[in-house]
């Protein structure tokens, strides 16, 4: 075996050896050292994205890469998805500094960054993998220490109970997924994915649409898609606050990319027929449902549970354009919903931390206390709502151009759809506008406070993330020269 | 006695319904666990049957299905402690109980 195909993978390389540095700074060094390890990740892996955004736009990555006899697979566009992501993962490395140094930690503060690398390299595996055991392994990998995090609160019941919720339909709905690629391998005697995507559409059989249903149903437990979302407020609410945003934007962003690829490079040739109507079914459903039950929640962290579900059925709308453009708009909806929704969970977690509350009630008049983070807060909203000036509306435009670029009445029906729901979810996204700037009647239940240097660096950045991306859509110029100069889909194939 | 392939496969597929059904209907979390891992080793057969009758010539359904055990040993094992550290809190572990986050 050629070893120097490990070269290829130099940014899992690279994350890796941040990985092994937290975990030598946590095993060897004395305890009086601990104290630092929040700030020491968070330090390193800044430098690990700097380095990786910076290998970016060196001409020698220019081209596609393949190693393993083509189950592994980077490129320009791939390195793009992956330091979106790495740009998510320092800010939740950000905010949860004040979360990670606090009393109840100490003794498990190490354990809870190495659990994240390792699903950021999961996460980045499932991106890159192109063969469907790479993907089961990434899918694993970053599912499964996800449940450990979400039980981190050792000493809250609702941690415990949301751990167990998420674990149980974790593992049924990869149970189900492997189900699907068992047929899948029954047909087409292989799991690369261009193998499938050639054996399997001459047998146009029942076994293929049934294995596809399967294959799509474990990805869509992954993304909270509507028949598959029950676990997604309760575990938003249980899991603690830095947890919870890791999960609601890194997570999905990253099994939004794979499920792209998977559909597009596995069972592309299906497309027509099959998975267009499926997903149609699917994105009508998740975007309206997630609205609805939005509307009726009162607790912060579980309203953005179903208004994550909502913008997931927003992203998915890229994977049904199935052209170049849907696979950059996507992207950069990705990116625009990790800074808004991590915004948000910035302000609710800086508020947690400080007075333990989370309900939209609490939030009643908070511009009065304190009228910076309500202003960050409404920031957030008016960037998920999709307000002219904000990024979030031009990554809904984006996406909605790129669906309608497919071009068929159905999509345009669709689309008609999407835009009806976006007003829904306005209705929403203002009612906690409302609470902190106009139920002010009362005085605040939260006194004025003064939140850490570290949460407030956190929701710099998110806001400084959606004027920017708002004011100059540039990048998405970027990103769509990165994927149409490959031809099309040639830069994930 | 010549076995053809769906003396194979119909067993798995039925292992598979079987897990299906115990993890809705079982109230007991350990129960439950069982049952998840019928599904996951009905995927073990089926991934293992295809490979020795319809693609003999090579081994990646073998390879597929060592990985497989692998990831639902650490799924097991996850899962233990989880439910361990649910009934120290909750002293309990009926799925009926664990109710506290409801819509």
């Amino acid at each position: 075996m050629d070893y120097s195909q490990f070269l290829a993978m130099k940014q899992e390389i690279s994350l890796l050896v941040v990985f092994l540095l937290v975990f030598f700074y946590d095993t060897i060094l004395p305890k009086k050292a601990q104290n630092g390890i929040a700030g020491f990740t968070t330090l390193i892996f800044g430098l690990f994205t700097a380095q990786s955004i910076a290998y970016m736009f060196c001409p020698c990555s220019a081209q596609d890469t393949t190693a393993f006899a083509g189950m592994y697979v980077t490129g320009p566009v791939i390195m793009a998805i992956k330091n979106i992501l790495n740009i998510g993962v320092l800010i939740v490395l950000i905010q949860s500094i004040k979360w990670a140094n606090g009393e109840f930690m100490i003794v498990r503060r190490g354990e809870f960054y190495e659990l994240l690398l390792v699903t950021l390299f999961g996460m980045y595996l499932m991106i890159s993998g192109r063969h469907f055991l790479i993907f089961l392994i990434g899918l694993e990998s970053a599912s499964l220490p996800l449940a450990a995090m979400v039980a981190f609160d050792k000493k809250r019941y609702e941690s415990h109970e949301a751990a167990v919720k998420y674990l149980l339909t974790a593992v049924f709905s990869s149970a189900i997924f492997m189900m699907g690629l068992s047929f899948v391998y029954g047909l087409a005697g292989s799991l690369y994915f261009t193998d499938i995507n050639l054996m399997i559409f001459g047998e146009n059989s029942a076994l293929a649409v049934v294995a596809l249903a399967f294959v799509i149903a474990g990805i869509g437990f992954k993304l909270s898609l509507v028949p598959f979302h029950l676990w997604t407020a309760d575990v938003y609410q249980g899991a603690p606050t830095p947890v919870t945003s890791y999960l609601s934007v890194i997570s999905k962003g990253a099994t939004a990319f794979a499920f792209l690829v998977v559909l597009i490079q596995a069972f592309g040739m299906f497309y027509e027929e099959v998975w267009q109507w499926m997903l149609y079914a699917l994105i009508i459903v998740t975007i309206t449902v997630g609205n609805l039950f939005a509307i009726r929640q009162k607790n912060l962290k579980r309203f953005l549970a179903f208004s994550s579900i909502s913008q997931a059925g927003y992203i998915m709308l890229g994977v049904i354009a199935f052209n170049a453009t849907g696979i950059a708009s996507l992207m950069y909806y990705v990116l625009v919903y990790i800074f808004s929704n991590l915004a948000a969970f910035g302000v609710i977690g800086a508020v947690e931390n400080a007075t333990g509350k989370v309900d939209m009630d609490d939030y009643n008049g908070l511009s009065n206390t304190n009228p910076r983070l309500a202003l960050c807060m409404m920031l957030a909203m008016f960037s998920l709502a999709g307000i002219p000036p904000f990024a979030g509306f031009f990554s809904k435009f984006f996406i909605f151009a790129a669906a309608l670029q497919q071009g068929s009445i159905a999509i345009y029906i669709l689309v008609l759809i999407a835009l009806i729901n976006t007003i829904v979810s306005l209705y929403y996204y203002l009612l906690v506008v409302k609470a902190m700037y106009i139920k002010t009647e009362e005085p605040c239940q939260i006194p004025a406070f003064r939140s850490a240097c570290s949460e407030r660096l956190g929701l710099w950045i998110s806001v400084a993330g959606i004027l920017i991306l708002g004011v100059g859509a540039v990048f998405y110029n970027y990103l769509l020269d990165l994927t149409t100069s490959m031809g099309l889909f040639g830069s994930i194939m | 006695m010549d076995l053809n392939i769906l003396c194979y496969l119909i067993p798995a597929l039925i292992m598979f319904c079987c897990g299906v059904y115990g993890f809705i209907t079982r109230k007991n979390m350990i129960a439950i666990l069982i049952s998840l891992e019928l599904m996951l080793n009905a995927v073990d057969i089926n991934f293992v049957v295809f490979n020795r009758f319809l693609f003999p010539g090579s081994m990646e359904g073998m390879f597929f299905t060592l990985f497989a055990i692998a990831i639902a040993a650490a799924e097991t094992a996850l899962a233990i402690a989880i439910i361990v550290n649910i009934f120290r809190a909750a002293k309990n572990i009926d799925v009926r109980e664990i109710t506290k986050m409801k819509f």
